[in-house]
């Protein structure tokens, strides 16, 4: 969009009054604040902004800004506060929910300059970090210390977008997800006010002083404020670790395996589901001979001897359910053979369809209803001629339909509209989520609300309303719009 | 084998670091810069710990050069599992000039000292690149060599070793006492435990200076400037073949 076509959409759009100036001189304001290399018009820059890894198209930015510090951040967005210029807070882009789309426009803070590791303090188990940070980096940096972050989830993720989304992964089930995790926020809100949610500098392991503004922004994504640094709690790397695989002749037995694993205290890292469709996939692309049924992956973390003590219990509990062939292993080369499947699951679902898309569907239900919607959303599946092979963080009952789709195939895509919101509505009834991990974004709005129901959604909008009442934070994102008025006033 | 292995440690700027050069060109900026093991040198400490876990070997003997700080990479390979550590310490100006030629000697003395059966080093470090230090320690032993090496194996009282060459693979039966210099594909190196850490704490670090291992580190080189490589330059589009070919001839590169 050239600098005149902006313009004209800013005045036509109500986002800039009469009194605005011109475009080109809020970004020679910019420039002035973050250097000149450091704002960018250009048209690949801001096309890479203005998508992410889900299958919602691209929504460019106007401009890109490349800030290096908190000072910056905070300049920079009491300039689009004043000037009434939305504003996109950008970490690696890995985002799963269209949450980085411009729908209106505006300015995308990319925060990847603002990389360091800040405050370790390994006694305590924590450590700060701004948000170029990402999780392998991270856990590369304390290799040494005998401390990392588990938070798994899959993509290296900026570990403040972590915070902004959510997110969780793979050993959510030990560890927790970014709400259990995430100790202190430093928040930059829509007028470029500076705030830390647990005071500046503060780290204890738990506080009971005043109200958790931590947890508000995490989840928040993007559209209560800028999150320039994280301060997480880190974990001891464990001693050893076990990998084993046990397959079942139903998803009925598969689950109860899982909630008797649990109440049977088993301190278990990682349990994965996978089922046969899935199964299937994953000897066709890897060459493997794995049975085709549905499928449990553990992992287990420790020391030598409760791992021992961890591994006899959990295969007598898969033995009672009619599970069979419990492999396990601890040495490296062999725990990767054995999770082979869980690794590849996504290029395997992939490889079912050549030339076709991916998108990965995300409800959470309680354990114990996890056997009735998966066989229900399985039949869905068959029923409407769509490729979705399963797999799920069963431990927390969250599960992943990874449906690939033809995206030249209009009925199709039709098809897997209506599917997706079929599921997260089984969720929903089932006293579950329409999303366990992966966000709101663009496309769960309205599941939000039916979710929620309408006295909760208007206490999140009226929080939304105090914190940035010009709607400048990444509008368009996890509440339904409000009146353009509002944004006048 | 029931012998004794020593392991060479290099603390290096650590791998994920931005290299600066200082502006006065006498080398790169390490003040305040996070240091970590060698990743080569991780791979050699694995390579021996997985050796005495299958009893092949008695005891594995962590050794760097450098200042005070150097015991910090010794006590990283402790908690991966080496026995014992032994700091030469090499301070100042003498460590700014420290290179193969001069850890190659001070190896060469250890393995006579603690008559070790084995010497295990990173093929090289991700500072220098120099790739001599192995190969010069053998030669001052005069013990066969396995570099590069992607593979070892005991055959009775012989080393098998697979190196990687660039044609390939090449396999090798040497003797022992031998020295060894790992590749990245030997092994995967354990992370340090929490729990490893804390006993390693407790491992002996012996603390001696070349002199005692009647070593001379006086350096035959001079290092003379360390300049960046120059800054990228914006390229430029040219519509046609014809202005391609003008351009570079223009540039003076055809």
């Amino acid at each position: 969009m050239t600098c005149i076509t902006l313009f004209r959409f800013m005045i036509k759009n109500k986002i800039i009054g009469s009194q605005f100036l011109g475009v080109e001189n809020v970004l020679s304001q910019f420039k002035s604040i973050c250097g000149e290399d450091r704002v960018s018009v250009g048209q690949a820059v801001r096309e890479q902004h203005g998508r992410d890894e889900s299958m919602h198209r691209c929504c460019a930015p106007d401009a890109v800004v490349f800030p290096h510090c908190v000072e910056e951040v905070s300049a920079l967005a009491k300039l689009c506060h004043l000037y009434n210029v939305p504003m996109i807070p950008f970490g690696t882009g890995t985002g799963l929910e269209g949450g980085v789309g411009a729908l209106e426009g505006g300015v995308c803070f990319s925060l990847r300059n603002m990389d360091k590791i800040l405050d370790l303090h390994m006694e305590d188990f924590d450590v700060t970090v701004e948000p170029g940070v990402t999780r392998k980096t991270l856990n590369t940096y304390l290799r040494d210390t005998g401390l990392w972050f588990p938070v798994d989830p899959g993509a290296d993720a900026s570990l403040c977008g972590m915070a902004a989304t959510s997110a969780s992964g793979t050993n959510a089930v030990r560890y927790g997800t970014m709400r259990e995790n995430v100790l202190n926020l430093e928040v930059v809100l829509a007028d470029g006010t500076i705030i830390h949610t647990a005071g500046k500098g503060r780290r204890p392991r738990k506080t009971a002083a005043g109200y958790n503004l931590t947890n508000l922004f995490v989840g928040s994504e993007g559209t209560l404020g800028i999150i320039t640094k994280t301060t997480l709690r880190l974990y001891g790397i464990p001693e050893a670790m076990v990998s084993a695989v046990c397959t079942f002749p139903s998803v009925q037995t598969a689950v109860d395996s899982t909630v008797q694993i649990l109440q049977a205290g088993v301190p278990i890292a990682r349990i994965e589901f996978l089922d046969e469709v899935m199964m299937d996939a994953c000897n066709r692309y890897s060459s493997l001979s794995y049975p085709v049924n549905p499928t449990l992956f553990l992992e287990f973390h420790g020391s030598e001897g409760s791992l021992e003590e961890q591994v006899k219990t959990t295969e007598a509990i898969t033995q009672s359910n009619d599970g069979s062939n419990f492999q396990w292993a601890q040495d490296a080369e062999t725990r990767n053979r054995l999770w082979a499947a869980r690794h590849n699951a996504w290029y395997a679902a992939q490889a079912l369809r050549p030339g076709c898309k991916a998108y990965s569907t995300d409800v959470c239900v309680p354990l114990s209803q996890l056997p009735q919607i998966i066989v229900e959303t399985k039949e869905d599946l068959i029923k409407n001629n769509l490729t979705g092979p399963i797999a799920g963080h069963v431990g927390d009952g969250n599960f992943h339909c990874l449906m690939v789709v033809d995206p030249n195939d209009k009925d199709e895509l039709h098809r897997l509209h209506a599917f997706t919101d079929r599921l997260a509505r089984r969720a929903l009834a089932l006293d579950g989520t329409c999303t366990g991990e992966h966000g709101v974004g663009l496309g769960k709005r309205s599941l939000l609300q039916e979710e929620l129901g309408c006295h909760t959604i208007h206490l999140m909008q009226s929080l939304k309303y105090t914190l940035d009442p010009k709607n400048l934070m990444n509008p368009g994102k996890v509440l339904l719009p409000f009146s353009r008025e509002s944004r006048q006033g | 084998m029931t012998g004794r292995v020593l392991v060479g440690v290099k603390r290096v700027i650590d791998y994920a670091v931005k290299i600066r050069v200082k502006p006065d060109q006498s080398g790169v900026v390490t003040d305040g810069v996070k240091h970590s093991m060698n990743p080569f040198c991780e791979i050699a400490v694995e390579e021996a710990v997985k050796m005495k876990e299958k009893k092949l070997i008695k005891e594995v003997v962590a050794v760097s050069c450098g200042p005070q700080q150097a015991q910090e990479t010794i006590r990283t390979a402790l908690a991966m599992g080496a026995d014992r550590g032994i700091h030469v310490e090499v301070t100042g100006k003498d460590y700014e000039n420290l290179g193969p030629l001069q850890v190659a000697k001070i190896f060469a003395a250890l393995a006579k000292k603690e008559e070790a059966q084995l010497v295990i080093l990173g093929k090289q470090a991700i500072d220098d690149d120099c790739n001599q230090t192995g190969q010069m320690t053998a030669a001052l032993l005069d013990w066969p060599q396995g570099t590069f090496a992607s593979e070892v194996t005991m055959e009775g009282d012989k080393l098998k070793v697979v190196r990687e060459i660039d044609g390939g693979l090449e396999t090798i039966k040497i003797n022992i006492p031998a020295v060894l210099t790992a590749d990245l594909r030997l092994n995967t190196p354990r992370y340090a435990t929490l729990p490893n850490i804390m006993k390693a704490k407790k491992k002996k670090i012996a603390n001696m200076k070349p002199a005692d291992l009647s070593v001379d580190i006086v350096s035959r080189l001079e290092v003379l400037k360390v300049e960046e490589p120059p800054q990228r330059e914006a390229g430029m589009k040219v519509e046609t073949v014809e202005d391609l070919v003008a351009k570079l001839k223009e540039g003076g590169t055809i």
